[in-house]
């Protein structure tokens, strides 16, 4: 049971912190931009969604303010970057750094518990009468699917279009006419916006919030992509929609990986160390695989005789 | 239409890499003038065309297309007037999309872009027809990732992206420098059809001495950054490339032997 228990709780954390993984999808895969503001809007999500409870104001209220506030962070990372020529890794660790003070002078302190407050999952949990797990569950999965609809939509768009063109290949799209500044600072924003929501929504349903929630969060970010990616790997086409369930579903694998592991005995101190090392050895094993199979045909060209040209 | 008035760009000013690109630069473009360009390396061809897009902002001098003075105005903005094709086939295509939402791109070209469909069903339909007539095939393979093709695929996507909706001015800058010589050709030929159909205005940077006087109405031959000559109508008709040699080497001197395999 202990473990059926661990799963659910694990699932349901992925796909609120599927969220962020999808914000961070936004910059790194469609923008093709390594954007480390990621830890730092993510608190900010939290930071924000916290006081605001804590301040008693609508918990949904607070969901809107904290994309609000995760894009302003995205357009801050976005200025530095295209305005002022900064490259875009630096630009998103300043704007990361400076968040940290923001945050905790949002907070005033570094951590600011919901225990006896209403946030919006205790809310429908009176509604719907269901326990606080499947609450948090479901509205998880309710959002997803809600974003994913959202951002298919939005990236079928001209504006969207131009977004995704950017990631690929910016030259050509301002030779055709489209601002790649603002289209690069509309992704940061994007994907900063759904960074924070993550943040908030992680925060209420853990019922608090802290300073330190968004360290690591831009590795558990990429390691959701990866795992999405690696899940999927077999498809050689694969629809943008399809692409953003991935990152949701890798989201939720990563979480029931470090569910099982922590069952298994795993230190949480030792947690970091094992994403990272997850997130190394997923991005090293297509390469290393691909160097194999480049010598194992370069081997067997060898072993067929003496023309040299077995290979054809 | 086009006016380029004493333009200057030095590239690393001040540094041991000082470069002058471009030195009292002056040319006018009329209507329907298909130009080809010539000059040996770093005479400042692309540079040309680069200012004239506005990849780069010029040091001094103006720039105007049809009365409108863009000296300041940013790439996207000048886009609106025109259509570009450049020499790497890799630059004016996005590999990472389709290939009809390459052209749909194309399509938007110089328009506001905004929260409608990037595509709608009656573009595809005429991408289909737009892609017959290059006779690559690419018709029927609208949804493959543009990175699938190969370059002279590319470039000739890139030139129907430059005109799919017809531009005030057309750059090509060396479009067809990467290509082997029959791609090269086919590429070239679908140029000029398109040039003539369209009735556009057009300034071709070439290497090849014989197609710069074949093709297009008006030649002219760059060195160290400004136009050394300008040949229109009859008189470029029956030039030959001895000719053109003969100039180039009058203007350049002794840098002729660097540059002859060039230009041959």
């Amino acid at each position: 049971m202990g473990i059926l228990l661990a799963i659910q709780g694990a699932v349901s954390q992925g796909v609120l912190w599927g969220i962020m993984a999808l914000g961070v999808y936004m910059t790194y895969r469609v923008l093709d931009i390594a954007d480390l503001t990621v830890d730092g809007s993510f608190a900010l999500g939290g930071s924000i969604c916290a006081t605001m409870i804590t301040m008693g104001m609508n918990p949904w209220l607070s969901l809107v303010v904290a994309i609000a506030a995760g894009a302003a962070a995205g357009a801050v990372t976005g200025f530095l970057h295209t305005k002022c020529d900064i490259p875009a890794i630096l630009a998103g660790i300043l704007t990361q750094i400076g968040l940290y003070s923001v945050n905790l002078r949002i907070m005033g302190r570094s951590n600011t518990p919901l225990l006896k407050l209403d946030t919006m999952f205790k809310q429908l949990a009176a509604l719907t009468g269901l326990p606080a797990a499947w609450v948090s569950l479901i509205t998880g999965v309710v959002f997803c699917a809600g974003l994913i609809t959202l951002l298919y939509c939005f990236f079928g768009t001209e504006i969207g279009s131009a977004i995704r063109a950017t990631g690929s290949n910016e030259h050509m799209v301002r030779s055709l006419g489209a601002n790649t500044n603002f289209t690069k600072v509309l992704g940061l924003m994007l994907g900063n916006g759904l960074i924070a929501l993550s943040g908030a929504l992680v925060t209420q349903s853990q019922g608090y919030a802290d300073i330190k929630m968004g360290t690591g969060a831009i590795v558990i970010g990429l390691a959701s992509i990866i795992i999405g990616e690696v899940l999927f790997s077999g498809k050689k086409r694969m629809a943008f929609g399809t692409k953003l369930f991935a990152v949701i579903l890798g989201s939720v694998i990563y979480r029931i990986i470090v569910a099982m592991v922590l069952q298994m005995g795993l230190n949480t101190d030792d947690l970091k160390l094992l994403t990272a090392i997850l997130v190394a050895v997923a991005l090293a094993i297509p390469v290393a695989i691909e160097k194999q199979r480049q010598l194992q045909s370069y081997k067997a060209s060898l072993g067929k005789g003496d023309d040299g040209h077995a290979g054809n | 239409m086009l006016e380029i008035n004493h333009v200057y760009k030095t590239f690393n000013k001040g540094t041991v890499n000082e470069k002058k690109a471009l030195t009292d630069l002056n040319l006018k473009l009329e209507d329907e003038d298909f130009v080809t360009v010539i000059g040996g390396n770093g005479a400042g061809k692309s540079t040309m065309l680069n200012m004239v897009a506005g990849v780069y902002p010029i040091d001094a001098g103006k720039i105007m297309i049809d009365g409108t003075d863009v000296s300041l105005m940013p790439e996207y903005k000048r886009a609106h007037f025109m259509g570009r094709v450049f020499q790497d086939p890799m630059m004016g295509t996005a590999a990472g999309m389709e290939i009809q939402e390459n052209l749909s791109m194309a399509l938007r070209r110089g328009k506001r872009r905004g929260l409608r469909w990037g595509i709608t069903k009656q573009e595809r339909e005429r991408y289909y027809e737009e892609l017959k007539r290059l006779g690559l095939g690419l018709e029927e393979r609208m949804s493959s990732k543009v990175g699938l093709l190969s370059g002279g695929q590319r470039q000739a996507l890139t030139l129907l992206m430059a005109t799919l909706q017809k531009p005030r001015l057309l750059l090509l800058d060396e479009h067809t420098a990467a290509l082997d010589p029959r791609t090269a050709k086919k590429v070239l030929d679908l140029t000029k059809e398109i040039v003539e159909e369209q009735k556009l205005t057009a300034l071709m940077v070439t290497h090849n001495m014989k197609d710069a006087i074949q093709i297009g109405n008006r030649l002219i031959m760059m060195h160290d950054g400004h136009i050394i000559y300008d040949v229109k109508g009859e008189e470029k008709k029956n030039l030959q490339v001895a000719d053109l040699l003969a100039k180039f080497e009058a203007a350049s001197g002794e840098e002729f032997a660097n540059d002859r395999m060039l230009l041959s």
